[in-house]
Parts: structure tokens; sequence; C-alpha cells
């Protein structure tokens, strides 16, 4: 068997159906052997950035590994975003790269780049293969690697004499593992430590994160039944949306940045924090000498990096969420430890004070004169599918913002967005990705007119397999974030953040044979978003919003969560520090 | 929040396959995590050839050296990471070569500082020396000071090597 076959091969024995890729020199033998069978579907893409976010989306929103295949030099290269994206945002792809052949690396053949050395830092692991009859071994190890643990993106370079050379292929279960061996089971001790603290809190936290929905649906349904037992206050972070169903009343909403007034002071109050799968990033936790100051933490996650890196905790739990947190449960159906059931009525009644406040307000005139507000569109989307069990992806910016704080999720993996990285272009190919995944579902892209063109190419793709994407796009002429900072940080000068030269979306979507559909006044969206949801296929939809709508509440670059803005009318009181201008 | 005061110097040694690249990830992730490397050394120290033995020495606070850890045994070919500050007891050795020139009266001088030292002399020319020292940072960081009193040297060290003291054996190495 040819190494171009034996990569083939692999794939369909890991169980995967489709992969994204581009072709080019270095990998005419791979896509020979794709051409010569059936299993596995290759969906051809504009741009390997592209590629890349698509098998995030797709991987984001099945559970299964995405793969990509690029060719040598300039492929890979461009894939490096996407790569560098699943590191931060914990998503497992393999991505093959072409390279040139073995004899010539390091000459500066054509097309040649130093993949692996370009990609170590932005890849989980990687590997060179210069010898066929490794090819096996990389492969499957290449998948448990991408998969167990924490997730992330393996890159395998392909020189093409090695794709050529005969060789024998070995099977998934005739290979074995290297040492890595991620901690799964949390340490007994610690639990019993994390259970008493849990039930001696009076004024409790969980601050859930995306490696609940990493560790999957059954370890979220368990998150789940810990917050419902307990019945403690629960906040999810960005990339943690969907971890617990949005309708559970102890869902505070999300904190950080753009978080709720409740969730986040509720974060700088307590007195028992219980993070899961979460890894205290800087959004989230604004200053970090004034972060949460009077609370007992614990902390569960998969990777023992992630624990005292940002914070110092006092419980440190290493281990996969779903087990840990099962553990959790079993231990306190034992003990049945007796909650302080008055000093939590005390702390819910401070929530629900903070919760009054009603942070997330915005007023949506009706007139016919009136423009439409970015939050409306959204939640008004969100009231139109909230039924259809539908997959969001964001592209990055308020937009973003707005959709974490007005889409409600009740089940993990429906909600894909670029957490970690904050990359504009990934909303696009990301549900391209995911409706590969879902044919029958829906799935919307929830953009900025700014992001939607760093991407804009793969209509191309999205025509070519008739999906039915829509793409819903928050069109408010700027490129709002950046706006928005200008705005409250920078004395209202507008240094190239207008969104100039925009085409005419509903051209465009017609020019790629596409529907285009737009609303420019509030009484036009629910009729448009009801048009777009009864067109089978791909739709782009113009939402033209009001301009100068800022994203709020706001926790200022450097400033604590208890220092968070409401709005605007906040402003005066609030200055910005100096140590925080240089944050971003 | 980097209070200087709580900065500890750590020894480690750290076992990896054996493979292309490892040293690479090994000094990318120090240098992209603005870690601190003061000497690093590398061999390979199993029979097969299959185990390398990483030995080295950095600085951080007690967190920093935490996140070391955790970060280096994230590395996929990396299968242990050992703080020998923190595990106990440990020999630490370092070689040096010092070519010393332009003594002048002083050549006797060196010679006898060397003895003392217990340094061996490995090249002798009309106007230098070249001695070869082992033994602890510390004590070679006093014979450099002497000869530095004493003409130019060109000083090459090898960094430190470190071992457990006692039974305890490493698995693979
Ligand atoms: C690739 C990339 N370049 C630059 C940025 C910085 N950035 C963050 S948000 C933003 C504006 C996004 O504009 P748009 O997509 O229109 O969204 P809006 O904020 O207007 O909703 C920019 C430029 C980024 N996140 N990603
Ligand atoms: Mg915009």
């Amino acid at each position: 068997m040819s190494g171009a076959e034996m990569v083939i091969k692999a794939l369909a024995d890991q169980g995967v159906e489709v992969i994204f890729g581009y072709p080019g020199g270095a990998v005419l033998p791979l896509y020979d052997a794709i051409f010569k069978q059936n299993s596995v579907r290759h969906i051809l893409v504009r741009h390997e950035q592209g590629a890349v976010h698509m098998a995030e989306g797709y991987a984001r929103s099945t559970g299964k590994v995405g793969v990509v295949l690029v060719t040598s030099g300039p492929g890979a290269t461009n894939a490096v975003t996407g790569l560098t994206d699943a590191l931060m945002d914990s998503v497992p792809l393999i991505c093959l790269t072409g390279q040139v052949p073995t004899h010539l690396i390091g000459n500066d053949a054509f097309q040649e780049a130093d993949t692996t050395g370009i990609t170590r830092p932005c890849t989980k692991h990687n590997y060179l293969v210069k010898d066929v009859d490794d090819l096996s071994a990389v492969m499957h190890e290449a998948f448990y690697v991408a998969a167990s643990g924490r997730p992330g993106p393996v890159v395998i370079d392909l020189p093409k004499d090695v794709q050529f050379a005969e060789g024998e292929y070995f099977g998934p279960d005739e290979v074995t593992h290297r040492h890595y061996l991620p901690q799964t089971i949390g340490d007994p001790a610690r639990i019993a430590e994390a259970v008493d603290l849990i039930a001696g809190a009076k004024k409790p936290i969980f601050y859930i994160g995306g490696g609940c929905v990493n560790a999957g649906p059954e370890a979220c349904k368990a998150v789940s039944e810990l917050v419902r037992m307990t019945g403690y206050p629960a906040t999810t972070t960005l990339m943690g949306l969907g971890t617990i169903p949005s309708s559970l009343p102890q869902w505070l909403g999300m904190l950080g940045m753009h978080g709720t007034y409740e969730a986040n002071l509720a974060m700088h109050g307590c007195d028992v924090m219980v993070a899961i799968g979460a890894r205290f990033d800087d959004r989230v936790t604004g200053r970090i000498d004034a972060f949460s100051p009077d609370s007992k933490k614990i902390h569960i996650d998969i990777d023992p990096s992630s624990i005292n890196k940002n914070v110092a905790v006092d419980v440190p739990i290493v281990g996969d969420v779903g087990e840990v947190v099962g553990q959790i449960l079993d231990s306190w159906k034992n003990k049945d430890p007796k909650i302080d059931s008055k000093a939590l009525e005390g702390w819910w009644k401070q929530i629900e004070e903070w919760r009054a406040v009603d942070c997330l307000r915005y007023e949506q005139g009706q007139a016919a004169t009136d423009t439409i507000k970015p939050q409306y569109a959204i939640e008004r989307l969100y009231e139109l599918t909230k039924d259809r069990d539908a997959f969001i992806t964001t592209e990055v910016g308020q937009h973003q913002m707005w959709a974490a704080q007005f889409y409600k999720f009740e089940k993990p993996n429906h909600w894909m967005t670029s957490g970690g990285l904050g990359t504009m272009g990934y909303g696009l190919p990301a549900a391209v990705g995911v409706q590969v995944g879902h044919p029958d579902a829906l799935v919307v892209d929830i953009a900025g007119e700014g992001s939607t063109m760093m991407n804009i190419q793969e209509l191309g793709t999205i025509a070519q397999y008739n999906l039915p994407v829509k793409i819903f796009i928050i069109n408010n002429e700027w490129l709002g974030m950046v706006r928005q900072w200008q705005e409250l940080l920078h004395g209202a000068r507008y240094a190239e953040s207008y969104s100039a030269g925009l085409p005419d979306f509903i051209k465009l979507a017609e020019s790629y044979g596409m529907r285009g559909l737009r609303a420019t006044q509030p009484d036009q969206v629910d009729d448009v978003i009801k048009q777009m949801l009864e067109i089978d296929g791909p739709v782009i939809v113009d939402m033209v919003v009001s301009k100068e709508e800022n994203c709020f509440p706001m926790i200022p670059g450097g400033a604590a969560h208890n220092e968070i803005m409401l709005g605007l009318n906040d402003r005066e009181e609030q200055t910005q520090s100096e140590d925080g201008m240089v944050l971003v | 929040m980097t209070n200087k005061s709580n900065i500890e110097r750590h020894v480690m040694a750290v076992l990896v396959d054996n493979e292309p690249g490892v040293l690479a990830r090994v000094v990318g992730l120090f240098s992209g995590r603005g870690y601190n490397i003061e000497s690093l050394t590398v061999a390979t120290v199993s029979e097969d050839e299959s185990v390398s033995r990483i030995n080295l020495v950095t600085s951080g606070t007690p967190m920093i050296i935490e996140q070391i850890k955790a970060q280096l045994e994230r590395l996929v070919p990396i299968r242990e990471v050992h703080d020998l500050t923190e595990e106990g007891p440990h020999v630490e050795h370092e070689l040096t070569l010092v070519k010393i020139t332009n003594a002048g009266a002083e050549r006797r001088e060196a010679l006898r500082i060397a003895d003392i030292f217990r340094a061996r002399v490995v090249d002798t020319a009309v106007d230098s020396f070249v001695f070869s020292l082992t033994g602890s940072p510390v004590k070679i960081e006093s014979f450099l000071e002497l000869m530095r009193n004493l003409g130019d040297v060109e000083i090459a060290r090898s960094g430190v090597v470190a071992i457990m003291r006692g039974e305890k054996r490493k698995r693979d190495a």
C-alpha cells in the first residue's frame, strides 16, 4: 500500500467521514488516493484558513475529530490561524500538510516551508513523517493525542516521497500509544475536601467553562445535575455556554468583560467558587489582583497546567469533568451534607437585587424611522428559532458578544465561537463545517459585516455543496468593537474603523446563486427572519442596525469585576487606569 | 506580582523521547512563555538511545516553577519531569574549560590555584594554559573569579548536570 493510501485508510479506520481540504503539488498522491475510494468525503474549500475553521465547527458540533488536508508551503501557512484558534479553544483537529520530498527538505525548495517549525507553538503536537513505516503509527497516535486529555490540533507533515512509498499498513488496534496518559479520575482526598467546601458555602458560585463542552454531553449533564442538586447559582464563560440549560433559574448568564452584572458581582462577592473546565482567562477575571478576593477556589480541569496559572486556587482537582463531577455527586449523595439554607437565602436575595438591575436592557423604538437595535435583531432571531435546535456560530466583535448575551442555549455543542484567539473570519467557515456535520439542521452564523469579509470566499464552498447555511449579518457599517474601544478609551478618534467599501450583500448572495434579504426597519425584522427560515438553501441576511450602539455591560481592561460599567452614563465615574490602557 | 524576593532556582531533570524536535519544543516552550533558562544540556542516556535526559536550571516564583513543570509534562514526547530541587538531596556538577593567557608573572599562581581546585591542565603553550575543572557551580564560579584576576580568560561551560543522591534510580535512565 502506498503512503497516501495508508493515510486515507487510517482516516477511514478512525471513523472519519469527511475532510476539508485544498489541493496542491505536494499532496497530489493523497488526492489521487481520495479519488479512488468512497469512504472519506472531501469538501473543497476556497482558502486553507476556511478549511481549518470548518473542521473546528464540525468538531465542536459533533464531538468528533475534525480533519484538514492542505498542501505544503502556502497551504500550510494559510492554515496557521486556524490551528492557533483550535489550540486556544481546545478543539481536536488533525491537519495533514503536504511537504516537499525528504531529500529536498531544508533546500528552500519550491513551496517548502518549515511546517513543523512554524506550527510547533500552535499545535498540541506535530509530526514530520520521514519513513513510510512510521506512518500508520503516527496517524493513529495523532488521533489519540488530538482527542484525549485537553483536546487540540495536531499537524502531520507528509513529504511527497513518503506518500508515494510502499509500506505495510497497521490498523488502530495494532499500534501502541506512548506514555501520554492524561489523568481523568480526581484524587478522592481532594473530592472530599471539595464536597465539604461546597456544602459549607454561604455565598457559592459555579464558574463553568468550555472544558465541560469538550468533556462531552454526559459531562455537561453531570454539571447540570450538580447545579440543580445544590441549588447554587452558576455562570458560564463564553466557551461554556450551553453546558447547563439557560432555562435553569440558577443560571446568571455569561460572566467576564461583557458578562452580566449579576454574574460578575457574584463572582466578585462569593465565598466559594467552583471552577469547572474553565481557565481563569483575562477576559473573565478582569484585574487579577482584585479577582474574587474573598473566596476559596476549587478548580477542576483535565490540564494540570491550567491550574494555578493565573489565579492561585485552594482545591485543585486534575481530571476529566465528567469523572470528577460524577465523583462529587456520589460523595455528596453519600454524605448528604446539610447546606446553610439561611445564608444561601441571603445570597440569593443579593443576587436577585443585582439581577433586577436588568443589565442587558435596551430600548427598541418601533417607528419606521427607528433603526434596528442589534440586540433586538438577535433576540428576535432567538425567539423565532428557539424551538428548532439551531446551531449558532459567530464572527468576532460586538455582534459576538450580543449573540452570547441574547441567544440562549439549552444544550452543549450548539454554540461555536472563537473565544481564545478571537478570530474574525471564523464564523462563516465554522457554519459550513457545522452544516456538513448536521445536513438537516438549522445553522446560523451571527456575523458582523467586517468579519464576514475576512473569509467571504467560502461562499463558493456553500454554493458548491448547496449548504443551507444562514449568514445573519449584524451590519453596523463599523468594525464595531474597535469603534467602541476608540469611543471609550481613545477620545472618540475613529481611526480606520469604518467598514468602507462593503459589497451589496444581497447582490453578492445572488451572484453565488443564493438568496439575499435585508431589513432596515424594526418592523421588518421578524418578516426577514421568517423568510430566511422558510428558504431551503443558503441565505445572506443583511440586518442594517444602528451604527453607534455599544456593547454593555463592560469591564474595561484592567478593572475589577465590581467596576463593571452598565452603560455610557457610567462613564464619567469610570476612568481607565493607565495599566488598563495597555491591555487588549 | 513578580516579587523578586521569592524567585527560586530549580534544577530539573527531564526525560524525553530521543526524537527530532524535542529540544526545540522545550526551548520554544521556555521562550514562548517567557520562562528563564539558566543552563540546559541534553544527551541520550538509555542503552538503546531512545531516551534523552535534559538537565536544566531555571528560576521563577513558586507559581511559575509549578507552571513550568506542568507545561513540560504536557508535551507529548516528554516522559518524566523531575524537580531535583524539590525532590531532595542531589548532586550538581558542571564541567568547565578555562583558557588563561597573558598571565605573565602570574603563570605560576594560576597553576597553584588550579592545583588547589584540583583543576587539570589539559593544554600548555608558551603564553597560555587550558584548565579543565568539574564540580559544583559554586566551586566553578570561585575558580573563575580567581582566574579572571590573573590574566585574560576564555571560558567554556557545560551547564549543570544533576542527579539525585542515594539509591533512588530514575526509571528510564
Ligand atoms: C483577524 C482579526 N483581525 C482583527 C481583529 C480585531 N477586531 C476585533 S473585533 C473587530 C471588529 C469586528 O467588526 P465586525 O465584524 O463588523 O463586528 P462588530 O464589532 O461591528 O459587531 C476587530 C477589527 C480580530 N479580532 N481578528
Ligand atoms: Mg460591524
